[in-house]
């Protein structure tokens, strides 16, 4: 049936596009109507991608979005909408900075105390979600954001230097100590003064692989995407629901609790009140442009890092950067629009096929006779 | 009311071609066609819910064009739905008057109209009881009152018998031959032939869409109605020889399950069961009542064991209940000689519980996935789906490729959704994938409703052919044919208990419908007679 297949693609990808295409003429609309010049951003931008240096900063970031727009999926896969992997995210680089930075290790051990306790702090707020959920029948969608607010309050007075955190000499910022260099994960030198790809990067990449095994060729992974389908079938099937609801809560908030690894092993070694926020929330947005897929959220978060890092220098020009958030946000909105759009259609069209190969005698010949 | 050339198309499948029917005032005419063949959307037509692509309908010889139910209401066209549109807690009377205020209002004057309108046709409607105390027969004479009401000359009924049982839809017949008498015009759409031919006066047969013929009711039988509604004979969901045991498969002792509050309450209130007086102790309704009543059964090897009983009585407790999905309060289930009473609702699949379920689209399908994954759906612990903890798609899919071969799901292939597939192909491939895995006890759940006839012959004669294997089989169905032709043995339940047992060979449908109102109970001994032709029924339409 390689007619079906081209057909799912051409749908699989239609959706995205439509969705990316509306969002730049939209965003051109704004641009007109504040009487700018519509081309000559998204030109700048572009000329500032083929700097070596953007590049590597691009590519950071998207390692970045990867992992925390995984977090996100693996929720939506299973039909939860896990709306806290910022503060997951923020809750859990805080705690594994100040771990890794009390304690000194031979190299590898020290990265892997970091990150195993970035997953499991990740893990244990979402997790709270996830009981709250199964025991009270919280909406996740209320009880993540509020952890949201309660993580940040938290990390508030957490890195207070009576509590945790660290006031560096004649500096406003508080952080939670430097890590030992035994605690950094080795990145790779573009050489030039051009940078690091961090080494977490290519961990984001490992685990996109994983995911996609995970999910699609073990058990575990048909049981959570049936339970996303239709929990009722799920459930008759032998899922146990609120199992499977807690397990997928807890592996989501793993996943963003390793969102804040890049720039911690390799750039930051220190959460500060610096450290980059709402990473969780443009996962949100990611993971729908691409379609809960490993390799669509791949070129969504490559697309995002390049609107972060590549209207960095709008400014000097005099645009303001703030239009590539304008088109993050028509994004969104496009995406579903253009989602449930496409759904639509393709649906249709299949139904549409099967009934015409039906007509013109194209089933797959049966063993019986027709009686009817 | 005259219709000529009406043809509408959905994507992918035309679903009424060029249909012509005219109907005489003052007559009961039926339209009979299997499910699929195009009688709801004709219907919905009639009714002013869709619009035909082409063709013209003509009333009293005026032609006419509806966009919207209420242009219908307005040219004296009422409907009585399948599924009944009442609200549960309020009175007859405001159910009555529920948006035709501006008729007669909604006081005196309302209710005297109803009075009026129930006497003449001896619908026997009394104005001030709660809709949820009423049973489906009278729900059923509430809505044909409140079409009346709103004054239709001409009224839609679809499927009206298939809610109700033998007793209760011969006072259904009664009713309709009153409006008649008083000159009103029925349409009467059904797929049960006996029925047809003792109410109707002219009959229409619809077949894929358009219409084949018309029969004269004096004169046809129900097997050239048959033959002109399916192009051959129908089939006959008999079982010949006995093929039971006397190994004890599946044992349930004291099955008891008490409703746990208001979430439970809601889809029962919906189907309340029907009580011949029209009333239902309060403290039955109230929380805390017992959805299963101590249930006690055996099936043994090679057996069928039917359950009748009307539709929210426990059934749907019964089956949640032996597969996993509701924990009882009391009670010991026994499978193949393990007490399985806490086992989780995998192991009791694994340990081989088949499960076809009464609503395919909530309980045994995936819509929005392959085939494929709908074959590993319910079974993805077990050979060829998977191997230590990781799944074999390729041996799924081909032998998704087998189930698709052996039981004639038509698909053009195992990559489509399974929501594109028609409602019995979808059954099959169910049915399919339950016996692949050769269950020792299989729950078949209304298995072929919905389901048109060709595939409802291979849906009997896979549990059939199962059966002779060794299957025990829990058979629940609302087609009192399919239960008495296919079951070794018959136990009927009521409000959550089993009321009766009743022996297949010698019960007529009209004995075992009144114990499903609870009018019998204990064994029923069955007169002489088998009904003579065993009547092609299932209910709904093709979804």
């Amino acid at each position: 049936m390689m007619k079906f297949d081209k057909d799912k693609l051409i749908i699989g990808a239609a959706g995205p596009v439509l969705a990316l295409v509306s969002s730049f003429v939209l965003t051109m609309l704004v641009l007109l109507a504040t009487g700018l010049d519509p081309i000559e951003p998204i030109q700048l931008m572009i000329e500032n991608a083929g700097y070596s240096d953007i590049q590597v900063l691009i590519i950071n970031q998207t390692g970045i979005y990867y992992l925390a727009a995984l977090a996100v999926a693996i929720g939506f896969r299973m039909n939860l909408f896990n709306i806290g992997v910022d503060g997951q995210y923020r809750l859990a680089a805080m705690l594994s900075a100040v771990v890794g930075a009390a304690v000194e290790l031979p190299g590898p051990l020290h990265i892997l105390l970091i990150v195993l306790v970035a997953a499991l702090t990740g893990a244990f707020w979402a997790g709270i979600a996830g009981i709250l959920k199964t025991t009270r029948g919280v909406s996740e969608v209320v009880s993540t954001i509020m952890l949201n607010a309660i993580a940040t309050s938290l990390i508030a007075w957490l890195i207070l230097p009576k509590n945790l955190g660290v006031q560096p000499q004649g500096s406003n910022d508080l952080t939670t100590g430097e890590i030992a260099e035994s605690g950094w994960f080795p990145g790779i030198d573009m050489g030039q003064g051009n940078g690091e790809i961090y080494g977490f990067t290519f961990v984001a990449l490992a685990l996109g692989v994983v995911y996609w095994f995970v999910l699609n060729r073990t058990r575990f992974g048909f049981d959570l995407r049936a339970t996303g389908e239709s929990e009722s079938a799920a459930q008759a099937s032998g899922v146990d629901a609120k199992k499977m609801i807690l397990t997928s809560m807890l592996i989501s908030g793993g996943l963003a609790g390793l969102s804040g690894m890049p720039t911690l092993l390799g750039d930051t070694h220190t959460y500060s009140l610096s450290f980059p926020v709402g990473v969780g929330f443009t996962a949100i947005t990611i993971a729908l442009l691409g379609r809960n897929n490993p390799v669509g959220i791949l070129f969504a978060a490559l697309l995002f890092a390049f609107l972060d890092k590549a209207s960095s220098s709008l400014d000097v020009e005099g645009y303001p950067k703030e239009i590539t958030q304008i088109m993050q946000g028509i994004i969104v909105i496009a995406v579903v629009v253009s989602y449930e759009l496409v759904r639509r259609y393709g649906t249709r069209r299949q139904q549409q096929k099967v009934g015409e190969e039906l007509a013109a005698g194209g089933a797959i010949k049966t063993d019986k006779e027709v009686s009817a | 009311m005259e219709l000529h050339g009406i043809t509408k198309r959905f994507p992918g499948v035309v679903a009424n071609k060029d249909i012509a029917i005219t109907v005489r005032k003052g007559t009961v005419h039926a339209l009979i066609g299997e499910n699929g063949a195009g009688k709801s959307t004709l219907m919905k037509i009639l009714y002013g819910m869709q619009k035909p692509d082409e063709g013209t309908i003509a009333i009293d010889g005026e032609q006419v064009s509806f966009s919207s139910p209420g242009d219908a209401i307005a040219r004296g066209i009422g409907m009585v739905h399948q599924h009944f549109m009442l609200a549960d807690n309020l009175t007859v009377l405001e159910n009555v008057v529920l948006g035709g205020e501006k008729l007669y209002g909604i006081g005196a004057k309302a209710r005297r109209k109803i009075q009026e309108i129930s006497d003449a046709y001896g619908l026997g409607v009394r104005p001030d009881a709660l809709v949820e105390d009423l049973g489906v027969a009278d729900r059923q004479r509430v809505e044909i009152l409140k079409v009346l009401y709103r004054g239709a000359k001409i009224l839609i009924l679809d499927e009206p018998t298939a809610v109700l049982v033998p007793q209760e839809v011969d006072a259904l017949f009664d009713n309709l031959r009153e409006l008649k008498a008083e000159g009103l015009t029925v349409i009467f759409i059904s797929h049960k032939l006996g029925e047809v031919l003792k109410v109707a006066d002219d009959i229409t047969v619809i077949r894929r869409g358009t219409t084949v013929g018309t029969a004269d009711p004096k004169t046809a039988t129900t097997k050239q109605l048959a033959e002109l509604m399916v192009g051959s004979e129908l089939p006959s969901p008999e079982t010949r020889e006995s093929t039971v045991t006397d190994v004890a498969m599946l044992k349930v002792e004291g099955l008891t399950l008490t409703e746990s509050g208001a979430a439970a309450a809601a889809p029962l209130t919906t189907a309340a069961p029907p009580d011949p007086s029209g009333t239902v102790s309060l403290q039955e309704i109230g929380a805390g009542r017992k959805l299963l009543d101590d249930v006690s059964l055996t099936i043994h090897k090679g057996e069928i064991l039917g359950i009748a009983g009307v539709e929210g009585n426990g059934q749907t407790e019964l089956i949640e209940a032996l597969m996993g999905m509701a924990t009882p309060d009391a009670g010991v289930i026994t499978l193949d000689g393990e007490d399985i009473s806490k086992v989780s609702v995998r192991k009791r699949r694994e340990g081989g519980i088949g499960y076809i379920p009464e609503d395919r689209h909530r309980h045994g399908l995936l819509l929005e996935a392959p085939l494929w994954e709908n074959r590993i759906l319910g079974h993805v612990t077990e050979a060829p789906n998977s191997r230590r903890g990781i799944l074999d798609p390729k041996a799924a899919r081909q032998d998704t490729e087998r189930i698709v071969r052996e039981y004639d799901v038509r698909t053009p292939g195992i990559d489509v959704t399974a929501a594109s597939l028609s409602g019995g192909n979808q059954q099959k491939l169910i049915v399919g994938r339950e016996m692949s895995h050769h269950p020792k006890f299989l729950i078949a759940a209304h298995p072929t409703r919905g389901v048109d006839v060709g595939a409802q012959a291979q849906i009997w004669d896979a549990i059939r052919d199962a059966r002779r294997e060794g299957l025990a089989v829990l058979l629940i169905s609302a087609d009192l044919d399919e239960l008495i032709g296919l079951s070794d043995t018959l136990r009927v339940m009521y409000r959550g208990k089993l009321v009766a047992d009743a022996d297949p060979a010698t019960i007529t449908p009209e004995q075992l419908g009144s114990a499903m109102t609870g009018a019998a109970t204990g064994r029923l001994e069955g007169g002489d007679e088998r009904p003579e032709q065993p009547e092609q029924s299932e209910d709904g339409d093709a979804r």
